[in-house]
């Protein structure tokens, strides 16, 4: 008994070993999150939803061990790369904040009005009594300033999820909050108290996302773990997607229907400071419960036992990132509607530059979605001016080859 | 001095008992070798006596608050986790966690302490290496590096000689005799009884979760207990033990 178990328990971790070097899958208990993760999209009624970040979910999970492994490939690069770079993410920061001033200038000086930039950027800073200076700070300046807070929210939070998760497949609309926060605003097109009341559709998403919340610590209590978080998170999707189809399939009216799914592809056109000043101290405070996760982050790369016995607080952690989430993902969904993808490539692309840390992957992200939003929103803008592109249309059009990408480098890495 | 005192430690899962009224009292300068057959409660035991899980009875370290547990006993739990792609000299560094105040940067102490742990395990050109890119018994002894880069005086390790080839599972047990020697306590859960024998000053054997033996390898790994719990028959060879053969319906 002594020594059949012995072997047994020897032979395991090699049996890991070997299994590592065959499809890598790193650290024990991955696989059960993939696995489950799996699953639960399988089950979850989100291909008949209608939010864009739902829809690419459901593809990309299936992927999981293919996009671990192509990050591990991209990881090994880098890593040599590491102790080039001076400081480890300071440089890195900076690099992405020049980046996200340029994308904010780039969001000013883009839009239907036909401006040249000089004319824009002076009329932004000097009252011309024009035109221009309305357009300028009434409608670019809000556009651009909601762009970088909701990029920001998204990316912070999917790096938070990601970390908490300890899975490179998670994303923030895996908690709900997007999902019942886009219920909200429905419900209010639905009901036409957007015509009554104009900040009528963020109030009710923000209602929608609260109560995704209330929802949440319901089910997952407040000593849930991790999979229990998942499961109920999952759930919750499931529930305000399969409302907000029923909403939309009892519709008496064709136009709200159409009005309803457009807002639900997320955009950033139309809104005024009201959106911002709504948004921002939400998306703020979240983002500050957000950023103070790192540490506790940082640990749970050991796993949940090693943390905890590092002496980080887990309920206080979960509270954290499903609090800071909830604000900054259910107030940028409040006003902007579905963004998907953002959450999910962000961090994605920056972890191998951030030495695969979270606590450095945290600010990182927060400046890179940023980026990424400002700069898919002046696309929307440019590629088709005569049309309403929609900005979560877009994101999911950059983010699929982001993916793509990883696919093809595994396949030939394997081949 | 006393490091680590538990008393009637208890662990329910449901209405069943996994550690049952649990009582021993580990002091600086030991390493303690906690034995036992598979599902006989060690894990359990040193996860309760850490306060990682809800128990019944005391343990001196879960009593401490969340903070200086972590300056008090370092954990190494079995399952090896490596979630990011990170340095080992990074996941070593986050053994020092406990100690960092608001920064988290590292002061030139704590990457003197990380580099002897790194040293300790002879892991020295490892240290920009990223950790998941490593094999699996790599990876074990850069997370018992971490450990050591905790710089506690108690240290828990479940099963860390699993899955380490044969030179490695003696030099990690002589790293915790040398430890011993300076002060520090350890309790160490392993299968292989020769190896126990070997290294632990002193021997807990567990069944079906209660505290059955407590005392010298030589006491512990007597004929009967060997029967009895584990279902072999071993031999003693000056102060070497071997495990000889597997009874008759040990299965």
């Amino acid at each position: 008994m002594s020594s059949s178990g012995k072997a047994g328990l020897s032979d395991d971790p090699q049996s890991q070993e070997t299994c590592r070097s065959v499809h890598p899958v790193r650290g024990a208990g991955r696989a059960d999150e993939h696995g489950f993760l799996r699953c639960g999209d399988n089950c979850s009624p989100s291909g008949g939803g209608f939010f864009g970040h739902d829809l690419e979910y459901g593809g990309l999970v299936g992927l999981g061990r293919f996009g671990g492994s192509a990050m591990d490939m991209a990881d090994k690069r880098t890593s040599n790369m590491d102790r080039l770079r001076l400081g480890g993410g300071t440089s890195l920061v900076l690099a992405l904040s020049c980046l996200a001033l340029v994308a904010v200038a780039a969001s000013l000086v883009t839009g239907p009005s036909d401006m040249s930039w000089r004319v824009a950027l002076t009329a932004l800073i000097q009252d011309n009594a024009g035109p221009e200076t309305v357009v300028m700070r009434e409608i670019r300046l809000p556009r651009a300033v909601l762009g970088a807070l909701v990029g920001a929210a998204l990316g912070l939070s999917g790096a938070a999820m990601q970390g908490l998760l300890r899975n490179p497949l998670a994303e923030p609309g895996l908690i709900g909050v997007s999902a019942m926060a886009a219920l909200g605003a429905v419900i209010a097109l639905q009901t036409g108290l957007v015509a009554a009341f104009a900040l009528a559709l963020p109030v009710f998403a923000l209602i929608g996302a609260g109560s995704a919340v209330a929802l949440l610590l319901l089910l997952a209590g407040p000593r849930g773990s991790s999979l229990v978080l998942i499961l109920a998170g999952i759930a919750i999707s499931a529930l305000a997607a399969a409302a907000t189809s029923l909403v939309l399939n009892l519709s008496p009216n064709p136009f709200a229907a159409s009005e309803i799914i457009f807002w639900l592809m997320g955009s950033l056109a139309d809104r005024s400071w009201n959106h911002v000043w709504l948004a921002a101290p939400l998306i703020v405070a979240g983002g500050v419960l957000l950023i103070f996760t790192g540490r506790g982050l940082d640990a749970l790369t050991l796993g949940e036992d090693a943390a905890e016995a590092l002496g980080i607080r887990l309920q206080r952690l979960r509270l954290m990132v499903v609090a800071g989430t909830a604000l900054a993902v259910g107030a940028a969904t409040a006003v902007t509607g579905a963004i998907g993808f953002v959450g999910l490539v962000v961090p994605h692309i920056l972890r191998p530059l951030t030495g695969g840390l979270p606590s450095r992957l945290l600010p990182a992200s927060a400046l890179g979605g940023a980026v990424m939003v400002l700069a898919a929103d002046a696309l929307t803008q440019t590629l088709l001016p005569d049309r309403d592109l929609k900005l979560g249309v877009l994101t999911a059009f950059i983010g699929a080859p982001v993916f793509l990408h990883l696919i093809f480098r595994t396949r030939r890495a394997m081949a | 001095m006393s490091l680590l005192s538990v008393d009637g430690l208890t662990v329910m899962r449901g209405t069943c008992p996994v550690v049952d009224t649990v009582r021993f009292e580990i002091g600086a300068g030991e390493v303690v070798g906690l034995i036992g057959p598979n599902g006989a409660g060690k894990t359990t035991l040193m996860r309760g006596a850490l306060g990682l899980l809800p128990s019944t009875g005391a343990s001196s370290v879960a009593a401490l608050p969340q903070r200086e547990r972590a300056k008090a006993a370092a954990w190494l739990p079995q399952a090896r986790e490596i979630a990011w792609p990170v340095t080992v000299e990074t996941l070593v560094g986050l053994g020092r966690s406990p100690y960092l105040a608001g920064g988290r940067r590292l002061s030139a102490d704590d990457e003197n302490i990380v580099a002897d742990a790194l040293a300790r395990m002879g892991l020295e050109g490892f240290a920009g290496r990223d950790a998941t890119q490593l094999s699996g018994g790599e990876q074990a002894r850069v997370l018992i590096a971490r450990v050591l880069a905790q710089r506690t005086p108690l240290i828990l390790a479940d099963e860390p000689v699993a899955g380490l080839d044969p030179a490695h599972q003696f030099s990690l047990m002589r790293v915790f005799a040398d430890l011993a020697a300076t002060g520090t306590a350890v309790l160490v859960s392993m299968h292989d009884l020769s190896l126990a024998a070997q290294y632990c000053t002193r021997l807990l054997m567990m069944d079906r979760g209660k505290l059955i033996a407590d005392g010298t390898p030589r006491d512990v790994l007597s004929d009967k207990l060997l029967r009895d719990v584990f279902h072999v028959t071993g031999r003693w060879d000056g102060d070497a033990f071997n495990v000889t053969a597997a009874l008759e319906g040990a299965a």
